[in-house]
């Protein structure tokens, strides 16, 4: 038997979508507000000496530490020299330091971080190590360190930031590095036999170049408030130089006279840090790395006529008349479910199904008061063993009485897809299946717990006392889903919602959770809701079944009758055949639902 | 059927039964390798440190005295510092020292720099602990307040009015937050004390130049990791329970947000550390941050190697703490990660 070679997946392509999205992210308000920033302080910094430089020189020795005037908009510091001028001509120093700083950090870490993707593992492994010594050690205190080792001093103090900051960019390389390294394409290019060299540079360097720009970005802003801090300190520069830090310092003796000269050095200092932090997060959701929030406008959905059940039953579960759910999408609402009508008697198993996006779900959490806003959930009328949910033809997920929360809570249970994130992984299995006792069944914490243990048994969870006190990730799939349904037995459920229970079970324990759930619906009485894209599961399994097209009810019919192909809509009719056959002659293709088909959305087989 | 069912329950029995006996030895395995990387981590602060003034260009000790000093004078302060022996010797040396708790004399206090370290660390040990403690106090529930009130697109002012003011807050360094509580409360009004560590009252500003822009940027990571707990699909099984939004939060969405709050606590005590040189600066807190910024400027370079190696070991065995909590409260997703 051959094997074919796998196709290479394309490295996900970049500049021309790449430019288009940086022009789209500058022209959003936050990139307008960043380019405004940034040109300002381009402009400062290049302009700013050879404009104000003269000025800051003039020392006025009759105007010491003076007030703000026409003449000195900031005062004069001690030495009689006007402030404003000084910390304009002094955008320069403090803006260069700032992106020398980040330069070196940037292309040193980058180095350092990308080595191990090249060189042999040993290299790696002790790049690693001393890596992580480094980056637990801050940033500030690595730069003092290499500011004793090469004296205090402008240089020194851009040198140091820029060692300080390597190591943190190092890690960042080297995760994303790793990160693409591990993609699929890049797997191909190497046993392709293309050589390390050329993995990382044509495939490595181009994934980890924009988080790399933006975070260098960020880092300038950091490296300038780190200069402008040493400097402060009197770490930094030196005199007869001067920039924010140093001048902050000495503004700070003389705060009680003239507090100006603090104020509008703080300012500057915060302008520039805001600045970068700006242009890197513009940057960032060009390249797609931070989504921006969409501001919503709302449209109210268009209301249709009441939609009649296909099949009405006496003394329901459930009764559900013309729900509607509507989900803010861009500018307007979808309207995921548009009028659905159905009941559910006591003790009726119930099957949904319907592809995915038909509003099964939806339907279910719906009628359940579980969606939340901004979703909207409007219906005539929603009723569980009598008692109205609607209040102004909404279904509101806060449950204003304690009754109904305790009817809720007591007597509707739920069986969700996915059982490995439906359990909370931070609390004991049976301190959350005990929760429902507690709250709604008036018992305290010890017969709460002493239930729990016997619902566990009751699903057949072996040594449940025992296994109460375990973690969900001690469970195994099945068991798992077994506990989800123990926990639905803690009250007396009159109606259980089993949104597709087994999908993401294997095979063997599906076969358990459905006996499971088949045993409670025989012994207890409890309704089922089965949700399923299952047809062959749920045609086996339910008394009745509910079809759904596109956010309706197009077919209510017996399982009977699905099961015996009497099945009358055109989009039932698909989906029955749809199912593969066993006995289907070999080399047939499966029959599959066209991705652009039609089918009718009006219902059709009402039998009531 | 009947016989599949009771089989698998068995083997996940054991194996679960498995699990809990060797996760006592797994967290003790993890705490071994912690502790092991610590000692390594260690000895590279301390060979770093004993570098860093050798590798000073120049000498030294001429640098520290002066022009001023004879040839002999030098000479002998050279002899008496050990710099006149080979490295190696100087290395053991300085080993031995440390661990019989001799860091040599400062240059200008003329104190054992053991000796002004147990005087200084402590004012420093309680700002950076007292500040650790207000930015986790405030942040993790402002960020799951923030989290609850805006998830799922709700309140969208609410939302962008939090983004903007803590993105603009976490911006400011803790020296400009320091220097605008100084012109508060110092020039326009006279409440709190802005110099000096005496009472409870002169640590109010010190704190809150350290939290301030701290909380602003860790309360952001915890809404952020707050609004993935809320879209959970046990946030939803609780919901389906009815319980008052208060359990929902308090037991089910809490417990879920302990590591990872903690984890950032563990990532931002660097900057915190770091951030006390400043503010002990601004308000003359007696800390070691005062002092280092001195020792560089007067070239005193024992005192500041003293400093820079405890400043190392307290961000280390920090880190080392809250590794140690982080293993105790969520043993699985620790050792996952380790």
């Amino acid at each position: 038997m051959t094997t074919l070679p796998p196709p290479i997946p394309a490295a996900p392509a970049a500049s021309s979508s790449s430019r288009h999205a940086l022009v789209t992210a500058l022209r959003s308000p936050l990139g307008i507000v960043a380019s405004l920033l940034l040109v300002t302080l381009i402009l400062l910094a290049t302009f700013g000496p050879v404009i104000w430089g003269e000025t800051a020189k003039v020392a006025d020795l009759t105007q010491l530490s003076m007030a703000p005037s026409a003449a000195h908009p900031l005062g004069t510091d001690a030495g009689g020299r006007d402030v404003l001028a000084r910390l304009l001509s002094a955008t320069r120093i403090s803006v260069v330091t700032a992106v020398l700083a980040t330069a070196i950090g940037v292309t040193l870490g980058v180095l350092l971080g990308l080595l191990p993707t090249v060189a042999p593992n040993w290299v790696a492994r002790v790049v690693n190590s001393i890596l992580g010594v480094a980056l637990a050690f801050p940033s500030l205190l690595l730069a003092i360190v290499v500011s004793i080792i090469v004296g205090v001093g402008v240089v020194s103090v851009t040198l140091a930031i820029g060692l300080a900051m390597a190591p943190a960019y190092a890690r960042l390389a080297q995760t994303l590095g790793a990160s693409a390294a591990g993609r699929d394409y890049v797997d191909a290019a190497r046993v392709l036999g293309v050589s390390r060299f050329r993995i990382l540079t044509r495939h490595v360097l181009p994934n980890v170049r924009d988080p790399l720009i933006v975070n260098a970005s960020i880092g300038a802003g950091t490296a300038l408030v780190a200069s402008t801090g040493l400097s402060f300190l009197g770490l930094g520069v030196q005199a007869p130089d001067y920039d924010w830090g140093r001048m902050l310092n000495e503004s700070l003796d003389g705060i009680f006279v003239n507090a100006a000269p603090t104020l509008g050095l703080s300012a500057a200092i915060v302008f520039a840090g805001v600045t970068f932090a700006l242009v890197g997060e513009t940057l960032a959701r060009a390249f797609g790395l931070n989504r921006s929030p969409r501001r919503q406008r709302r449209r109210r959905g268009a209301s249709n006529d009441e939609v009649a059940p296909l099949h009405v039953v006496d003394d329901p579960v459930l009764r559900v008349r013309d729900l509607q759910v509507r989900v803010p999408r861009g500018d307007g609402w979808a309207d995921p479910v548009r009028g659905v009508s159905f009941d559910v008697g006591r003790g009726e198993i119930v099957g949904v199904v319907g592809e995915s996006g038909s509003g099964k779900s939806l339907t279910c959490m719906a009628v359940a008061a579980l969606l939340e806003e901004p979703i909207e959930v409007a219906a005539s009328t929603v009723q569980f063993e009598g008692t109205e949910l609607t209040a102004g033809g909404r279904v509101s997920s806060r449950i204003s009485s304690a009754g109904v929360a305790h009817q809720l809570g007591a007597r509707m249970a739920f069986v969700l897809q996915d059982p490995a994130t439906s359990l909370n992984p931070a609390l004991h299995v049976g301190t959350q299946v005990a929760e429902v006792g507690l709250l709604h069944g008036g018992l305290d914490r010890k017969s709460a717990h002493r239930r729990a243990v016997d619902r566990l048994d009751a699903v057949r969870i072996p040594d449940a006392a025992q296994r109460a006190q375990a973690y969900p990730h001690e469970f195994s799939g099945g068991m798992r889903q077994r506990a989800m349904i123990a926990m639905g037995l803690m009250g007396e459920p009159a109606l259980l919602i089993a949104d597709e229970p087994t999908t993401a079970l294997d095979v063997t324990v599906q076969r358990e959770v459905m006996s499971l759930l088949a045993e409670v619906n025989e012994v207890k009485g409890t309704a089922l809701l089965f949700v399923s894209h299952d047809i062959a599961l749920v045609s086996s399994f339910c008394t009745r079944v509910l079809v759904m097209y596109r956010g309706a009810i197009v077919e209510d019919l017996t399982a009977a009758d699905l099961a015996a192909g009497r099945a009358r809509h055109p989009y039932t009719r698909a989906l029955v055949e749809a199912i593969p056959h066993l006995e289907a002659e070999p080399g047939t293709a499966f029959a599959t639902i066209a991705e652009d088909a039609e089918f009718p959305t009006e219902p059709v087989g009402s039998r009531s | 059927m009947t016989t599949t069912l009771p089989r698998t329950d068995a083997l996940a029995t054991v194996r679960g039964r498995r699990a809990r006996s060797s996760r006592g030895g797994a967290i003790g395995a993890f705490l071994l390798r912690r502790v092991i990387r610590l000692l390594w981590s260690v000895v590279a602060l301390v060979t770093v440190v004993f570098l860093m003034v050798r590798m000073i260009p120049g000498d030294p000790v001429r640098n520290a005295l002066g022009t001023n000093a004879t040839a002999a004078i030098v000479e002998a302060r050279r002899e008496s510092l050990g710099l006149n022996d080979p490295l190696w010797q100087q290395y053991l040396s300085f080993w031995k020292g440390l661990l019989t708790g001799n860091l040599g004399e400062s240059f200008s206090l003329h104190l054992p720099v053991t000796t002004i370290l147990e005087q200084r660390l402590p004012a420093t040990l309680e700002l950076a602990f007292l500040s650790l403690a207000t930015v986790l106090v405030v942040s993790i529930p402002l960020g799951i307040v923030i989290a609850a009130l805006t998830r799922g697109g709700r309140r969208p002012g609410l939302d962008v009015a939090y983004t903007s003011v803590s993105g603009l807050v976490a911006v400011i360094p803790e020296f400009v937050i320091g220097v605008a509580l100084v012109y508060l409360f110092a020039v326009q009004t006279t409440l709190l004390p802005v110099a000096g560590r005496e009472g409870p009252n002169s640590y109010v500003l010190p704190v809150l130049a350290l939290s301030i822009g701290l909380i602003a940027g860790v309360s952001r990571i915890v809404r952020v990791e707050a609004l993935t707990v809320f879209s959970q699909d046990y946030i939803r099984t609780a919901r389906a329970k009815r319980m008052s939004r208060r359990r929902l939060y308090l037991n089910h969405a809490l417990p879920n947000l302990v590591t990872p709050a903690l984890t950032v606590g563990g990532l931002v005590l660097g900057s915190l550390v770091a951030g006390t040189v400043l503010v002990e600066t601004i308000f003359s807190w007696p800390g070691l941050g005062l002092t280092i910024v001195d020792a560089v400027r007067s070239k005193d370079f024992p005192l500041a190697q003293g400093i820079v190696l405890v400043y190392g070991l307290i961000v280390l065995v920090a880190n080392l703490l809250i590794d140690f909590v982080l293993v105790c409260l969520d043993p699985r997703s620790t050792l996952k990660d380790a």
